[in-house]
């Protein structure tokens, strides 16, 4: 029987040693899940992150995308740097109708159809004893209506010809009607504005949100009569331009900038005095703020990750020495020094990755629940997403974290030598 | 042919300067069942560990089937305790959360025995010490002298040439250190070579030859 045998090669199969590294984990599981417990709470906040984040993209896309691909906004100042910056671009004061004609003049800029200016007016609107602080805008009814596709469910949208006279009327949102007339319609009623009488010809349906402007607290008026009544200025705060066809956009906003460049007399080599957007452009900088954030975000839960794959090496050494007779034997029934180091290597990122999937799990669910809530109070059309990238990335990184600080336990126990393990009290 | 175990004037000493082993030197042919004696101290766990691979001499030269251990990588001495040699500890050495069957089957991970037959393996390893109704039982509710025989079935199931007992029965009663007494004896009746480590006469005198050590030094070599 004793005879002698042929050797194959003798290489633990993976699939082996992952089983024994399982069952290394599975004998002590409240101490297995306690120590994963701070990897999972890391990648969980990595995934919420993400999964908020890729969320409010497609908030902002949606958005982005009801501006229609073919306008250019040109707001006045120099582009805005940041966030915090946005409000130095309106008072700026140097877009004028000046700017306006030059635009429309075809040797100019040959795409542009239309153009329409925009003016904020601060205050309230009164009817009778009610009293309501909207955003009021000057601008072209009917322009918006083409351009956003807003369209009023009582009455018309102001055109022209009431911007040419400076007529005193008014289209309202259906938040402004609720509070102004309460259930009724303020159809053809008047309604004050800074002791301007506005005749109300349109009321607007339930919209929330278009083009980052509140619908249904809004109140619109003509530019002109805003400019000339109650505003006494001469500036706009914004005008957009809308050109013949998407295609040509990118052409259009350089000629826009060459002519007004040349109606603001600036210098080659003089900044812009006025920004111009452009739907993508727009998305750009949504995509730089958010990334910035992620960053920003994820950077500190590596830290967290790192704070946590200490806790696991902690945890596998004190692991190696409670098991140090457990490796002399496993060393004297022919386990190579390989063979350990694998099997403590692989229960190290076994480990960290369980924590990586426990986390996506809850990270993913806390994203849902955040989704569920911000559709049920919210009039915002909120989308889940999971993006797989951010997915991948916490699992391949909790491995690696696996690996950094399981390699050292790792290696401490298959150095250890047999006769003197399987002596070890 | 050369001996399974050829040891020539070896020696060691530990860090504290002790010196566990001061020359000792005989040889052991393949099938026979030596029992290597001495009072506790005497150096016979000592020299166990070398012969087992388990622990370098300090000098001298030992040779497993003509070869030093000079000579084999890591890797293969790795295999030769996993195919050649099976240990059976005084201390069982099993791993205690672990069924029976588990612990048999542990020796198999490291060979290159296919995985479908590790069960089937264990349990003829579990028959050949009769442990079978225990098979599935954890190893710390066994009694001592069932975790020996686990042990035993063990150092078995990779059907090595050369098992080594280190005091086998020294936490066993002597009812149950007779039955793991039988099984080693019918292992040798079987073509295995046993080495018995002991301190105890009545035990030694179930082998074939005694090798009797103290001080370090090999006092006699006598055949029973």
């Amino acid at each position: 029987m004793a005879c002698s045998k042929v050797t194959h090669k003798r290489k633990m199969k993976l699939i082996n040693t992952v089983e024994l590294a399982l069952h290394g984990l599975g004998t002590k599981p409240s101490r297995t899940f306690l120590t994963l417990l701070g990897i999972a709470i890391g990648v969980a906040a990595v995934i919420a992150i993400a999964s908020l984040g890729a969320g409010t993209r497609g908030l902002i896309i949606a958005e982005i995308s009801g501006l229609g691909a073919d306008v250019i906004a040109v707001q006045p100042g120099r582009p805005p740097t940041g966030l915090a910056d946005i409000g130095s671009v309106f008072y700026a004061e140097t877009l004028t109708q000046k700017d306006i004609d030059a635009v429309l003049r075809k040797e100019n800029v040959p795409h542009a159809v239309n153009a329409q200016p925009f003016v904020l007016v601060p205050g309230a609107v009164t009817y009778g004893n009610e009293t309501y602080y909207p955003q009021i805008i000057g601008g072209g009814a009917e322009f918006y209506r083409d351009v956003f596709d807003v369209y009023p469910e009582e009455g018309v949208m102001y055109g022209d010809s009431d911007t040419n006279e400076k007529a005193a009327v008014a289209v309202i949102g259906y938040k402004v009607n609720k509070e102004l007339f309460g259930q009724s319609s303020g159809l053809n009623e008047k309604i004050t504005i800074s002791g301007k009488k506005f005749k109300v010809v349109g009321v607007l349906p339930k919209l929330g949100q278009v083009a980052f402007a509140e619908v249904d607290e809004m109140v619109m008026i003509p530019h002109t009569t805003a400019m000339t009544y109650l505003l006494g200025q001469t500036h706009f705060n914004e005008f957009i331009v809308q050109v013949d066809d998407p295609a040509n956009v990118a052409r259009t906003e350089l000629d826009i900038e060459a002519t007004l460049r040349d109606t603001h007399d600036l210098e080659p080599g003089e900044e812009n005095d006025f920004a111009i957007r452009t739907p993508s452009q727009l998305m750009e900088q949504v995509d730089t703020i958010l990334l910035s954030l992620t960053i920003f975000l994820s950077a500190v839960v590596a830290i967290a990750l790192v704070v946590g794959g200490i806790g696991i090496m902690n945890i596998m050494l004190v692991s190696v020495t409670e098991r140090t007779r457990e490796i002399g034997l496993r060393k004297a029934v022919g386990a190579t020094n390989g063979d350990i180091l694998t099997q403590f290597l692989l229960e190290a990122m076994l480990l960290t990755m369980l924590g990586g999937a426990f986390g996506i799990l809850v990270g993913g669910a806390f994203a849902y629940l955040a989704g569920v809530l911000i559709n049920t109070y919210t009039q915002l059309e909120w989308t889940f997403a999971l993006p797989y990238e951010a997915v991948l990335g916490a699992l391949l990184f909790t491995m690696f974290i696996g690996l950094v600080f399981g390699i050292y336990p790792a290696r401490k126990a298959s150095r250890k030598s047999p006769m003197e393990a399987l002596r070890y009290e | 042919m050369s001996p399974l175990i050829e040891a020539i004037d070896l020696t060691k000493s530990y860090d504290d300067g002790t010196r566990a082993l001061r020359g000792a030197s005989f040889t052991v042919q393949e099938g026979e069942f030596v029992a290597i004696m001495g009072p506790s101290g005497s150096g016979k766990s000592t020299l166990l560990h070398i012969l087992g691979f388990l622990d370098p001499q300090s000098s001298g030269t030992f040779r497993f089937r003509g070869k030093t251990l000079n000579e084999m990588s890591h890797e293969e001495i790795a295999r030769v305790r996993n195919e050649e040699l099976g240990f059976v500890f005084q201390q069982f050495n099993l791993l205690p959360r672990q069924t029976v069957l588990s612990n048999v089957i542990l020796p198999m991970y490291y060979s290159s025995v296919p995985k479908r037959e590790w069960e089937e393996r264990a349990r003829t390893a579990v028959e050949q010490v009769d442990l079978t109704h225990r098979i599935d039982h954890e190893a710390f509710t066994l009694s001592g002298g069932e975790k020996q025989r686990v042990a035993i079935a063990r150092a078995l199931v990779n059907n090595p040439n050369l098992i080594f007992a280190d005091e086998p029965t020294g936490n066993l009663d002597t009812k149950s250190g007779k039955a793991v007494m039988d099984i080693l004896k019918s292992l040798h009746e079987q073509g295995h070579t046993v080495i018995l480590i002991t301190h105890d006469m009545e035990i030694a005198k179930h082998a074939k030859r005694m090798l009797y050590i103290r001080d370090g030094m090999l006092e006699s070599d006598t055949q029973t």
